[in-house]
């Protein structure tokens, strides 16, 4: 039900995108493909599936991309960012101008934004942060104020620190060797940030273990989180599989194991139990041994969806969430 | 002109051969955004447990080449959920529902049998034996002939008289033919064949296996040749017995080649998840190569491989 009648979202569609350019930036590689249709439906957290090794790949799996930015060019232009790492995205960053690819999108959930203006501290890490510039265009329409906190391994691999530093109110740079910015990482930096900057919410878009660990800090100082996850792997994007389910907790306290790519990509941060992603939770709806409780007839499917953040979460559920789990 | 793909099976009618491989069509709903349901065969359903599941921790699924392993533990809402919500939504849509159900016993199995029949609007039922039994320390109902049978009897038993039941074998058996001809004379109305074949990956960077579940079951292009053969297998045997044949069907052509073998409907798995609009795709070039064949209609050239050399030899202009 709620997964895919997409209440107040447009349904994703499967187009042939020509590819207009592949450039590198630093560490990675930026793509745009026209796809109007997925430009047109896009908003911000949105992820694409892409079908990498031609018709008769045997790579059966598709590979999501966070959507970067969409233009209006050419009826409608959709740009993602990747690390070539395995087969499939080589396949992908050796592609050029003019080749034609599967596209399905835009896929997920997107970010909820706030209807007052609020302070918004935008954190990625690596490329997971290219989701938080059209989203920071978004939050600039609202009048949100935006801060930037942006980590790597090293600076080649920091995303958008130019793009932070225009357009956000201010701009914190990481990296683990400190080649830019201050050493450390993203997590070392978000208590000053967040002190400083007076923020209101975290948009976090990150690899699972900054996720959890910004999730813990946000929670100690009563700050709503929407975090984008890129884990566990999603192979179709469409919710078809069932490969990238994590636990969360409904607003009815029932853990259910949901899928990223369609109750997702983007998670309220006390929704997720970081700490069990990756297992079943014994608590968890239908976990081995698990019983309906008696008059309470479990529902299977959230009964609500992740709200806006203009609704902060009661945070002494959360404490209890985690001594259940 | 195109070919006439309507198919009758006993007194099915469907309106075409190709339909979707249990638990690679979620609730229908996910592929409903790409593929228009009410126009492919049938959709079959992930199959559906008494209770809900919550399946396997993530990492469920892994990429082998043209192929895919997978253990997702059969997560799904369990019967309740399924009759409330997602049965009533693939009816409201025109799809024809054929319902996979799983178990640990053979008495689960009747219990979901008579659940559905209970219900209005189910199609078909298709057993899914790749579920360990209870009785036999897990080992699946499909690798063992008797228990496989008894499985298809307490079904066939269970679910009302108009309801066809399918029986979906493992190709992980030494002789197929004898688990079939078990299932047939325990009153199964139609075999399902292929079901996945058990396989494993490791993770090179983390050095660990690449499923929580460990090993999972190989799908995908990969087995198709596995599957032609099963399906040949069975209908050199049982040449009256309808059969679903699945694995790794991408194309046209590849459903050709298991209609060929004795399939009379195509069941599209995992190349859902590459394109989630394969179903209506392989139905155009599927309509299309029979075309080009000179053939009329789909249920001409179900099992046509098995007649010897020559026959039909005027048609092969086309080659």
């Amino acid at each position: 039900m709620a997964q895919s009648d997409r209440e107040g979202g447009v349904a994703p569609v499967q187009v042939r995108g020509t590819v207009l350019t592949v450039r590198r930036v630093d560490a990675y590689v930026a793509m745009t493909v026209v796809a109007p249709a997925i430009a047109t439906r896009f908003r911000p957290g949105q992820f694409i599936a892409i079908a990498v090794g031609g018709p008769q790949s045997a790579m059966l799996g598709r590979r999501m991309f966070s959507v970067h930015d969409v233009r209006p060019d050419h009826g409608g232009t959709v740009e993602f960012v990747f690390a070539p790492r395995e087969p499939g995205t080589q396949w992908l960053a050796d592609c050029r101008s003019r080749d034609v690819l599967d596209v399905v999108g835009p896929l997920g959930r997107p970010f909820p934004v706030p209807r007052d203006p609020a302070s918004c501290l935008l954190l990625g890490v690596g490329t997971s942060a290219a989701p938080l510039f059209s989203l920071s265009a978004r939050l600039a329409d609202r009048s949100c104020p935006t801060d930037f906190l942006l980590g790597a391994e090293s600076a080649d691999r920091v995303f958008g620190a130019l793009t932070a530093r225009r357009t956000g109110r201010s701009a914190v740079i990481t990296t683990n060797d400190g080649s830019l910015g201050s050493r450390g990482s993203v997590v070392d930096m978000l208590p000053t940030v967040v002190q400083q900057a007076r923020t209101d919410v975290i948009y976090a878009s990150a690899p699972l273990g900054v996720l959890r660990a910004v999730c813990t800090l946000a929670d100690r100082y009563a700050i709503p989180v929407q975090a984008l996850v890129t884990e566990p792997t999603m192979m179709c994007g469409t919710g078809l599989c069932m490969g990238c389910v994590l636990p969360t907790v409904g607003n009815d306290g029932i853990t259910r194991m949901v899928r990223a790519c369609v109750d997702g990509p983007v998670f309220r941060g006390d929704a997720v139990r970081w700490d069990d992603v990756g297992t079943i939770p014994f608590d968890a709806l239908g976990a081995p041994g698990w019983k309906p409780r008696p008059g309470a007839p479990a529902s299977v499917t959230a009964p609500t969806a992740p709200s806006a953040p203009d609704t902060p979460p009661a945070h002494g559920t959360a404490g209890e969430r985690s001594n259940a789990g | 002109m195109p070919a006439d793909l309507r198919t009758r099976i006993g007194h099915l009618d469907l309106p075409s051969p190709i339909v979707t491989a249990s638990g690679c069509a979620g609730t229908g709903r996910e592929l409903a955004q790409f593929t228009d349901v009410a126009r492919i065969g049938a959709v079959t359903t992930k199959s559906v447990t008494l209770e809900p599941r919550a399946g396997n921790p993530a990492p469920r699924l892994a990429e082998t080449p043209s192929g895919m392993l997978s253990s997702a533990g059969l997560q799904g809402p369990g019967m309740d959920g399924f009759l409330q919500r997602d049965l009533p939504w693939l009816l409201s849509r025109g799809a024809r529902a054929v319902v996979s159900v799983a178990g640990h016993t053979a008495r689960e199995y009747g219990e979901l049998a008579s659940r559905l029949s209970d219900a209005a609007g189910v199609t078909a039922i298709e057993v899914n034996l790749g579920c360990p039994d209870a009785a036999a320390a897990g080992r699946p109902f499909a690798l063992d002939a008797a228990a496989a049978g008894q499985v298809v009897a307490a079904v066939r038993g269970s679910a009302r008289y108009d309801i066809p039941v399918f029986a979906k074998l493992s190709p992980e058996v030494t002789d197929i033919v004898a688990v079939a001809r078990s299932c047939v004379s325990a009153g199964a109305d139609g075999l399902s064949m292929i079901n996945t074949l058990p396989g494993m990956a490791i993770d090179p960077v983390t050095m660990r296996p690449a499923l929580a579940g460990l090993s999972g079951g190989l799908s995908g292009p990969a087995i198709r040749p596995v599957a032609v053969r099963c399906v040949w297998q069975v209908r050199e045997a049982l040449p009256d017995v309808p059969i679903i044949g699945a694995g790794g069907v991408r194309t046209g052509r590849d459903a050709l080649e298991l209609l060929l073998a004795g399939a009379a409907l195509i069941a599209v798995g995992t190349v859902l998840f590459h394109d989630p609009s394969a179903c209506s795709r392989i139905q155009r070039e599927l309509e299309e190569e029979l075309g080009a064949r000179g053939v009329d209609r789909v249920s001409d050239i179900v099992g046509r491989a098995h007649e010897p050399a020559g026959y039909g030899a005027e048609r092969h202009s086309w080659v």
